[in-house]
């Protein structure tokens, strides 16, 4: 196990090298540069050399880019000239209702798939698994925004059951203040996440259900809800932890376009204003933000499942 | 959709499961074409999917030959017309024929989409298979360079770009794409790390077979089902991220049209009532995609009992 995780989380850190590496290049591709995109097309010469000098921008390209690794191991993200504040500060005060949407949003998610996937497997090709598995492909094959203009044209224009916007308090005491605003975007990002692990757990429910053990528990007379809840809901948990830890680029990818629809105030719709203005620190900082975010998901799905599925350490 | 299937592959659980055994037999040439063929027709979701596909293909291509509308030059007189005559689908805020502007939008939309899932897959699969077969070291290097662009969102990265650069139909094909490759490249190397070690890869490595004659000739083709699964499901996925792209207004910049950008403008009249402006544009955005979905899922169920059968 030690050896494993050895091995894993030097891919990680080799894969978060590289994260730094594809992002200073990206910030390095923007035509003209850096210097012109922030002080404008008005900036004369002068301003420009001034500019890079004071952010070492005139150094050699991998001088540049170890001040910007050391930057961002401190967890300097960058500034942004706009909002006049630094990009961490910013990651700092947006992330926690961000972790409040997305947080409440998967466990219903959870709450809702795990079931459902085990019952689907349970009653496979009947009625109920074609309905079921009919609604999840509808539902992921929906953008996420037309569901949630879908539910704010129902269910806050239509009848007026909840505000079609998100709460607008900056903290995360003030979102929770408001929890009725608060049900439509979460309605959009759980459904959503039903459809992608719904879809998983019914698979992997299939799966466990064509087991031995499963043969062995029905035939010496367990009684069949007993078997769905003792064996087979309890094994098809395994992967879901490392389904959680792999969803988590596809999550983000929804939360962004859900905290758009519903104005949100989260790193998405801070990632989003920032894209209309061409503020591109940014952009590239919440981007290193994601990118991290992304590799530690799947190096916690790998280890735990290594924890959980001793199988996989050997493999 | 290709996202969840990489998803599953990467934990070893099968996509879907397969009741029918058959006893093994091998059809060459036409008569596999055939069976193929037939075992698909079977399939009414997958044979729907596939009518629904090639209505709306005919309808974007096809229809605006028929169907005259000026979708270039903006018209005070004709805004936001309910549907009626003259205007079946009615108009939108700058006057503009919406059944006309769902046909142009959705030209670019399948261009692009289907473009892209193309180069993708080409790409990931030569990826891929070069990593898996190779092995070792080389292996390494390339599996952690599609690890690190996996780990940024596409999306994310997709805004970036479109900030940085303006949109064109080509280099939203190239960067779409070389967004798209890395599910197709890690699923076709688990394929080929299990290939590479069965026989007849011996006997053509015995046979004074060269690398590139191994991979090209018999892990690749025999990756196919797999590939040719994933490669539908990318299409769907692309149509998707690029009616997102437009949505949020990060598209083709106008006088392009796209369906995510109708769907964007039409939500500012969502009070008004103009339920014209909205719902066909997503309504055609999520059939398009259920059905590609649908094609998808009806090849791998096809291609299992294929895989079953060599």
């Amino acid at each position: 196990m030690i050896g494993y995780t050895l091995r894993r989380l030097g891919q990680a850190v080799i894969v978060l090298l590289g994260l730094t590496v594809l992002v200073f290049l990206l910030e390095h591709i923007i035509p003209g540069s850096l210097a012109r995109a922030i002080l404008g097309p008005r900036a004369s010469p002068g301003e420009i050399a001034a500019f890079d000098r004071v952010n070492g921008l005139d150094r050699p390209v991998v001088a540049q880019y170890l001040t910007f690794l050391s930057h961002v191991l401190h967890g300097n993200l960058g500034y942004s000239y706009r909002l006049n504040q630094s990009v961490d500060s910013l990651v700092v005060h947006e992330l926690p209702n961000d972790l409040i949407l997305v947080g409440i949003a998967i466990c219903l998610a959870l709450a809702i798939a795990v079931p459902l996937g085990v019952a689907q497997a349970a009653r496979r090709n009947r009625a109920f698994d074609h309905v079921t598995t009919g609604a999840s492909v509808l539902l992921y094959s929906m953008p996420a925004y037309w569901l949630g203009l879908l539910l704010i044209a129902g269910l806050a224009i239509g009848v007026h059951v909840f505000p079609p916007e998100a709460p607008q308090a900056a903290s995360p005491a003030g979102v929770l203040a408001d929890p009725r605003a608060l049900v439509l975007p979460v309605i959009t990002l759980t459904l959503v996440n039903v459809a992608l692990f719904g879809r998983y757990m019914r698979s992997a429910a299939v799966d466990t259900l064509a087991q031995d053990y499963v043969r062995v528990a029905r035939s010496k007379g367990l009684p069949a809800r007993a078997v769905l809840l003792r064996h087979v809901l309890r094994n098809s948990l395994v992967p879901v932890v490392t389904l959680l830890g792999l969803s988590v680029p596809a999550v983000l990818t929804t939360g962004l376009v859900v905290e758009y629809v519903f104005n949100f105030p989260g790193l998405g719709l801070t990632y989003f204003n920032a894209a209309v203005n061409a503020d591109y620190p940014v952009e590239l900082g919440i981007t290193v933000i994601v990118g991290v975010a992304t590799v530690l998901g799947s190096l916690l799905a790998d280890l735990a499942y290594a924890v959980l599925d001793p199988r996989v350490r050997y493999g | 959709m290709a996202e969840v299937e990489t998803l599953l592959a990467s934990v070893g659980v099968a996509g879907e499961d397969c009741d029918t055994l058959r006893a093994p037999k091998v059809l060459r040439g036409r008569a596999r074409r055939q069976s193929f063929a037939a075992a698909f027709v079977e399939n009414r979701m997958g044979v729907a999917g596939l009518g629904i596909v090639v209505t709306i293909a005919g309808f974007c291509f096809l229809g605006p030959l028929v169907y005259h509308s000026d979708q270039i030059h903006a018209s005070i007189a004709l805004t936001n017309l309910a549907p009626g005559a003259g205007h079946p689908l009615g108009t939108d805020a700058n006057g503009f024929d919406i059944l006309g502007r769902l046909m142009v939008g959705g030209q670019s939309a399948l261009e692009i989409s289907l473009a892209v899932a193309l180069v993708a897959t080409c790409f990931g699969v030569l990826w891929g298979a070069v990593s898996g077969f190779t092995g070792g070291v080389i292996d390494a290097i390339m599996m952690r360079i599609v690890d690190v662009v996996i780990a940024v969102p596409a999306i994310f990265l997709l805004i970036y770009l479109a900030t940085v650069f303006r949109p064109t139909v080509p280099l939203l094909i190239v960067v779409l794409s070389l967004l798209s490759w890395l599910g197709p490249a890690r699923l076709v190397r688990g394929e080929t790390l299990s290939l590479r070690t069965r026989e007849f890869v011996d006997a053509v490595r015995a046979a004074g077979g060269r690398s590139s004659r191994i991979v090209g000739r018999h892990i690749i083709p025999n990756a196919l089902g797999t590939i040719s699964v994933n490669a539908t499901f990318q299409v769907a996925d692309a149509i998707i991220i690029l009616a997102t792209l437009s949505f949020l207004g990060f598209g083709l910049p106008p006088p392009a049209v796209s369906w995510g950008g109708m769907l964007s403008q039409g939500t500012t009249y969502l009070l008004d009532g103009y339920w014209w402006e909205v719902y066909p544009a997503g309504l055609i955005v999520m059939v398009t995609v259920v059905a590609f979905n649908f094609i998808g899922d009806a090849l791998r169920d096809t291609l299992d009992v294929r895989l079953r059968e060599r």
